[in-house]
């Protein structure tokens, strides 16, 4: 009985294994954020492009809005750009961009060059804000709901597609359970 | 004395102490760091490198902070460099880095139920195995003897 028994229960561990190590949709360099859950952390900087503005997460409370890590250097920002532009013009959350080890000078031009999605662009020079919300790479997009927690994390470039897969649902439910 | 020379001798002590201070805020952590980059107080250094060390770059993945060369790993040395600095215990700065990056930051997780697998994965393949080879050996010891010991072994089929 054991003889076959355990060479099977082998094989099935094996395809379990497999189908989640192998899927080729799985991000292996994607981590799951500790922040998910907890409160956003609270960050007040100058806008890129007006250094005597303030840009801070506090005015958002009880908001639900998305904040979008990107720089110059980073190429993938430019692959999402366009679908940000496109996303901000259908006006669902503001859009709060966090412009990470950057020069200001650059990321002005970028935005008047490209467009600008952002609601407010906040310049982290140093990436000490970056640090305090676990940002690893660029682009990065997280979402905070009207209680000021963080509720999603996605990292890669932003689409369309992801938007309304992923967001959107929980956009929704955010405000069902905010209101 | 003069007046004039007090109000500006008053003037250059305010500028002076302000500039202290401003200057002292704003080094506090460069002070501590000779020209090589090392902390000075050698405690510390010897604490940094451990640290830095245990510490994963996430944008390499497999390198340690300490070894690194991203942006990341600068920026997150700089951290642990202030935070010593500051006086901050080795846990706070390891509970700082994971409340922000997670467990997967850590080369060396601490032993808790959710890492219970990750330290106990060694000690059940030693129990799988001696389990395995306590099976054979007896086995092996209940197969019949040959009738002659003293035979000359056969030739293997």
């Amino acid at each position: 009985m054991w003889k076959f028994l355990l060479p099977f229960a082998a094989f099935v561990a094996l395809v379990v294994l497999f189908a989640f190590g192998l899927n080729p949709n799985r991000d292996i360099h994607a981590l799951p954020s500790p922040l998910i859950g907890k409160p956003a952390p609270a960050f007040t900087l100058t806008d890129v492009l007006d250094p005597s503005r303030p840009v801070g997460n506090a005015a958002l409370n009880g908001q639900v809005y998305v904040l979008n890590v990107w720089a110059t250097w980073c190429v993938p920002c430019r692959e999402e750009h366009e679908a940000l532009l496109e996303i901000s013009r259908q006006h669902v959350v503001p859009i709060i961009g966090l412009n990470w080890k950057d020069q200001r000078e650059r990321a002005k031009q970028w935005l008047e060059q490209l467009g600008n999605p952002y609601q407010a662009v906040a310049f982290d020079g140093d990436g000490r804000t970056a640090i305090e919300w676990g940002v690893y790479g660029a682009p990065e997009t997280y979402l905070v709901d009207g209680q000021g927690r963080v509720i999603y994390k996605y990292i890669s470039p932003m689409t369309q597609q992801v938007w309304d897969r992923e967001f959107l649902p929980r956009i929704a439910a955010a405000r069902r359970g905010g209101a | 004395m003069k007046r004039p020379a007090r109000g500006k001798s008053a003037l250059m002590a305010l500028t002076l102490v302000l500039a202290g201070v401003m200057g002292s805020l704003a080094f506090a952590a460069e002070q501590a760091v000779d020209a090589n980059g090392q902390l000075v107080d050698r405690g510390l250094q010897t604490r940094f490198e451990r640290i830095t060390q245990e510490l994963r770059c996430l944008v390499c993945q497999n390198e340690s902070i300490a070894d690194s060369n991203a942006d990341l790993a600068v920026d997150l040395r700089r951290q642990v460099r202030e935070m010593l600095v500051g006086g901050k215990s080795d846990d706070a700065i390891f509970d700082f880095m994971t409340d922000r990056y997670g467990e997967f930051v850590r080369f060396n997780p601490p032993l808790e139920p959710k890492t219970l697998l990750i330290w106990g994965a060694p000690f059940i393949m030693l129990l799988l195995g001696g389990a395995i080879i306590y099976r054979v050996v007896r086995q092996r010891a209940r197969m019949p003897l040959d009738d002659e010991p003293a035979a000359e072994p056969k030739e293997p089929v």
